[in-house]
């Protein structure tokens, strides 16, 4: 039996060892893809992580002047407006991203991790926007708050996520659950590197032998 | 540092929107327009040919 | 198991450049144009919030009979069960009792906090005071006896004969509604900072106000609201599924409507992460191909017999 050198036992070197094998460098920031990887609809990750950012960066603006902000300067309801097309822009890209992954079978050869994340990702965007539109401290958030209270209430959930309580769901809102959703995210697209584009489907010879005849 | 000029409206969507009904269905036209839109950009997605690039071994 | 047909061979065919940095920046410059362009257009909805002083003012019958609601016991707050008090199990899937699993965590007592409570706040008035001693002292029927008299009355001509104490201290509560006190004092009188609106917003929402300013923005449950924004604007159209079930039986016609619905939710939400799992579903795709149009130009370089 080999004894492990001290650098073997430190967990430091362990975990660069793993992170580079799951991930070299080349893996990671591929500038190659394999030739399937044609296609409009692979952008559309992208273009999610791109709106993702544009929340971001429109929220924390919205955050260093506080809640009350937009409602009471032209500035700050210029940037609530960016917040909000994003919002719904990211929800757009998303949805048109999730089809086509679906249709491709994305889960295929091991992927079926990826999948999973990003299915979670989307309930929890989900969540974020709820929680979103809970603090925007105007009618639409008094009528969202007092009709979802029965929903969660309903299954005990409203007894430890309150909807009207508007602290508690600016706290979810801007910082708990984007920093889920960016984790997520990372997760997701780490797992894509990892694994690959999934590929084709294989025709079957019966099919093969169809398109021959055609 | 950047000022937007206009940080007003050029359109107004605070008015009541149209709505479609049918039976028990009822959704607002600017919703329907998005999922539509939704459905058009996705096949586009797939039809359109996408740059070509040399390929390599 | 997954059909073979469903395998993903390591890929060891051909290779092309793509450039994912060039490719996000692409997509970031793409996305914040387009959100300036739409906020330029559209801007956002901003609908101002009802307080319960508009409220007292503009519709001040419908708050003295939501008020006379509260102090009976009857409004849909005072018998609404967990988490706000004991005056109903709540909702049921079944035989599971989640509304009240865990217990009253947000007490409200309707009577306290929105009527007894804010009127001994007022200073400076004996007759109101009398009042609430009158009121403190009468027995549970003879209460009933008064909030019932006044209720019949409210709008009318002869408003409050028959109601005792309880029409001073309605015609107190809505002057202090309409000044503004009561939002105040269902907000900061237990803490001076507060940033839990419960008690105001349960008050606003066992009123009309809210319904009626909802209604005429498509915002009800049965407008498929859940999907809506205020004005014209594009709302929530993922949650088109949610807000279905609510149309159609058993769920239009249940009690539990609220937790049924959840809890069908749940386990579709539970699905479809776990579509890669369930047998069949993990197969439309091939069984409908959509992805030959997808992947179109690898089958024509790969035409002939599949390997």
């Amino acid at each position: 039996m080999s004894v492990e050198t001290p650098r073997e036992r430190s967990w430091t070197a362990r975990v660069r060892t793993r992170a580079e094998s799951a991930l070299p460098p080349e893996k990671l920031l591929p500038d190659r893809q394999p030739a399937y990887v044609a296609s409009w609809i692979y952008v559309f990750g992208a273009l999610t992580i791109a709106a993702l950012l544009a929340i971001v960066v429109s929220g924390l603006i919205l955050g260093l002047k506080g809640p009350a902000w937009w409602h009471v300067t032209a500035i700050g309801r210029f940037f609530n407006g960016i917040h909000l097309w994003s919002v719904e822009i990211f929800f757009f890209t998303m949805v048109v991203h999730l089809w086509g992954k679906f249709w491709m079978g994305a889960w295929r050869g091991g992927r079926s991790g990826t999948w999973v994340v990003g299915a979670i990702t989307f309930l929890i965007s989900i969540a974020a926007a709820f929680t979103g539109y809970l603090s925007q401290q105007n009618f639409d958030a008094q009528w969202i708050s007092t009709q979802a209270k029965d929903g969660l209430n309903a299954v005990g959930i409203g007894a430890f996520f309150n909807v009207t309580n508007f602290g508690q769901m600016y706290t979810f809102h801007v910082i708990l659950l984007p920093l889920a959703v960016v984790l997520l995210t990372a997760w997701h697209v780490l797992l894509v590197r990892r694994h690959g584009v999934v590929p084709p489907y294989v025709r079957s010879a019966a099919v093969a032998r169809s398109e021959e005849h055609a | 540092m950047f000022v937007p000029t206009v940080l007003g409206a050029v359109f107004d969507l605070s008015r009541r929107p149209h709505y479609v009904h049918w039976h028990f269905f009822q959704m607002s036209v600017v919703n329907l327009l998005v999922i539509a839109l939704m459905v058009v950009v996705f096949v586009a997605a797939i039809l359109l040919p996408f740059p070509h690039r040399r390929t390599e071994p | 198991m997954a059909s073979p047909r469903d395998a993903a061979p390591p890929w060891t065919g051909p290779y092309r450049s793509y450039d994912i940095v060039k490719e996000l920046a692409i997509c970031i410059a793409v996305v914040a144009a387009l959100a300036t362009l739409l906020t330029i257009l559209f801007s956002s909805p901003d609908e101002k919030p009802s307080t319960i002083a508009s409220w007292a003012r503009s519709q001040p019958n419908d708050f003295l009979t939501t008020a006379t609601a509260e102090l009976d016991g009857s409004s849909d707050t005072a018998g609404y069960g967990p988490p706000y008090n004991h005056a109903a199990t709540g909702q049921v899937i079944g035989p599971i009792h989640l509304q009240s699993w865990l217990g009253v965590s947000h007490p409200v007592n309707t009577a306290v906090d929105y009527v007894l409570a804010p009127l001994a706040t007022i200073p400076n008035d004996p007759a109101l005071r009398a009042a609430l001693g009158r009121y403190a002292a009468a027995p549970p029927a003879q209460r009933s006896a008064w909030t019932d008299a006044y209720a019949k009355t409210i709008g009318r001509a002869g408003s409050g004969r028959g109601a005792g104490p309880v029409a001073p201290m309605m015609t107190a509560l809505l002057g202090l509604a309409q000044s503004g006190g009561l939002d105040g004092a269902l907000l900061t009188s237990q803490h001076f900072y507060q940033t839990d609106y419960t008690k105001p917003l349960l008050f606003l929402a066992d009123g009309s106000l809210l319904s009626d300013r909802a209604q005429a923005q498509h915002l009800l449950g049965d407008q498929w609201g859940m999907m809506n924004e205020t004005g014209s604007y594009p709302g929530q159209v993922w949650l088109w599924l949610y807000t279905f079930w609510y149309q159609i039986k058993p769920f239009s016609t249940s009690d539990n409507a609220d937790a049924l619905v959840w809890a069908l939710m749940m386990l579709l939400s539970v699905a479809f992460v776990c579509i890669p799992f369930i047998p069949g579903v993990r197969s439309i795709p091939r069984w409908i191909p959509l992805h030959r149009l997808i992947w179109r130009k690898h089958y024509r370089a790969h035409a002939g017999p599949a390997s």
